[in-house]
């Protein structure tokens, strides 16, 4: 069942989920699934998480849908449904433009080995070589290589390999070169896999698929329901507050931020001080700007590719790319195939950003960076949609202050935490019985398939505790 | 359960994962993995549903036992044996 607020929910459950990321979904799905009484509750009035939409004077802007790994094709097989995994479809036109170089790719193995060899003169040994490095890759593996020791050690000197290798993924999860290189190996692999893959319908009508589907498999859903508390007793989980509603449970799965899991929700004094000692060396990742861009009922605009890495900035460094006024973006198009039958073009730019530049700005300059922000963008697109000023008829940005706001994300964060996040996420449920944490965290575990697949990773978990009680 | 029992248990769930997987080839002594094109997230699927079906709990350090058929059923015998 869905309700609209905390009033639809019971009084105790096997396990009851906070947050309805892509993860707290899929958790609630494969527990349900597996027999458990489930209660999943949702602060905002829409269910999906970052995986959102919203709407403007009929245009419908998808904020995370960019693409992702074709490995979403089986998860959403064996943890959602057929007419899911149905809905994705493939991005073919992936497009670079920098100083450095322009070029179009499938963005795969295949593809990308020969861009390497015929214009970037790279042998053919070296780059079967690289490829098998970080297909190899796993996040138990030792994690001392960075990502640009990695990139010196099969390509050294040529950033211009570098730049090709890293930016989407600097996009994608928001790592850099001093990350570790598995961090960066496994996503790089999962794409170069197949491809790049989106949702034909959009996000709405991922979300919506889903809804029907937890209510099939029996889980209640609260919307509006923002926890307050999760309760504990004898050191173990005993359920959570919303408001003064005190709902008992087994077990709680926190799809909020992992630090505001452990400082907000269950408080500091539950945990073991050797935890909280880890906890403190946990570094939350970097955050994200938008610029969302509709294009008029009456306007079409021309393929120019499904998604484009875009830069004027000479030499490609995380520092740029994270910038208040990086010369460096993503645009993604949805073009009216995106949602059949809802005949619109929409465009949405995309920069990584920290949370930080943004909040120390006081109201009058926190508009006019925005403003500004839409204005570099406009002259980016002008670029590949000369015009395109004229057809435009919704302009609107968001930045990490707005992620914040939707999220309740530490510092706005768009992509979980740093590495070390993983293990204390992993871990939660050592320090304080029945609580477990399900989202990004650890880079590895961010996208909508990261996500999603540690949800089922969590479940386990989630369904291993409450079977033993 | 006798082992013909637990081995065509654990097909049956294989089946139930991906049911276009080839069974009736399967060599039980080599590695579930290299023939049949299973991932890690596969692996944790056979886990939470011999959790569900013979509430057994199999921890992180014994998935190794799990490769191939053959070793999968000589480390559920005893475990199996009053299901």
């Amino acid at each position: 069942m869905l309700h609209k607020s905390i009033n639809g929910a019971g009084n105790r459950y096997n396990v009851v989920v906070i947050g309805s990321g892509l993860g707290g979904l899929t958790s609630a799905n494969r527990l349900a699934k597996s027999g458990h009484s489930v209660l999943l509750l949702e602060h905002h009035h829409q269910l999906g998480g970052l995986a959102t939409w919203f709407k403007r004077r009929g245009h419908i802007f998808d904020v995370s849908l960019h693409g992702f790994p074709h490995g979403m094709v089986k998860t959403c097989r064996k943890y959602w449904n057929r007419a899911i995994m149905d809905s994705i479809v493939q991005l073919k036109n992936i497009v670079f433009d920098n100083p450095q170089f322009s070029l179009t790719t499938t963005f795969d193995r295949q593809d990308f080995t020969s861009i390497l060899i015929n214009k970037f003169k790279i042998s053919p040994v070296t780059i079967n070589a690289f490829f098998n490095t970080v297909a190899a890759m796993n996040f138990y593996d030792d994690q001392s290589m960075s990502t640009r020791d990695l990139f010196e050690k099969f390509f050294p000197g040529r950033d211009d390999v570098h730049r090709l290798l890293m930016e989407p993924i600097t996009y994608a999860n928001g790592s850099t070169l001093e990350d570790p290189a598995i961090t960066y190996g496994i996503v790089f692999s999962n794409f170069m896999n197949k491809g790049v893959f989106t949702f034909k319908g959009g996000t709405d009508h991922l979300i919506g698929m889903m809804t029907e589907e937890l209510i099939r498999n029996g889980v209640t859903i609260c919307k509006n329901s923002k926890v307050d508390r999760i309760v504990t007793e004898k050191g173990k989980v005993h359920g959570v507050l919303v408001g003064d509603r005190f709902i008992e449970s087994d077990s709680v799965v926190s799809n909020s931020g992992i630090l505001n899991t452990i400082y907000d929700l269950a408080g500091k004094d539950v945990f073991p001080a050797e935890f909280l000692d880890k906890v403190k060396t946990v570094r939350v990742n970097t955050s994200s700007c938008q610029v969302y861009i509709g294009i008029k009922k009456e306007e079409i605009i021309d393929d120019i590719g499904d998604l484009l890495f875009v830069s004027t900035a000479e030499k490609f460094s995380s520092d740029e790319l994270l910038d208040l006024h990086t010369r460096s973006r993503t645009f993604s198009l949805y073009y009216p195939k995106t949602r059949p039958g809802h005949n619109r073009y929409t465009v949405v730019a995309s920069m990584n950003g920290r949370f930080d530049d943004w909040i120390r700005l006081n109201q009058i300059k926190y508009e006019a960076e925005k403003q500004d922000m839409i204005e570099r963008t406009l002259v980016d697109l002008e670029r590949y949609i000369p015009g395109v000023r004229e057809k435009i008829d919704w302009l609107e940005a968001a930045t990490p202050k707005t992620i914040h706001r939707y999220t309740l994300h530490t510092k706005g964060t768009s992509f979980g935490t740093k590495f070390e996040g993983l293990d204390i996420s992993r871990s939660i449920f050592k320090a304080v019985p029945g609580l477990f944490h399900v989202g990004s965290v650890g880079i590895i575990m961010s996208g909508w398939l990261g996500a999603i697949n540690y949800g089922v990773i969590v479940a386990n978990d989630v369904d291993g505790y409450v079977r033993a009680l | 359960m006798t082992i013909d029992e637990i081995k065509n248990v654990i097909l049956e769930i294989i089946q139930d994962i991906d049911d276009e997987a080839d069974l009736d080839n399967l060599d039980p002594t080599e590695a579930l993995r290299d023939q049949l094109d299973l991932d890690s997230m596969d692996f944790l699927d056979i886990v939470m549903e011999l959790r569900k079906r013979y509430q057994i709990q199999i921890p992180e350090a014994d998935y190794p036992h799990l490769a191939t058929l053959d070793s999968c059923v000589n480390y559920l015998v005893p475990r199996l044996k009053a299901a």
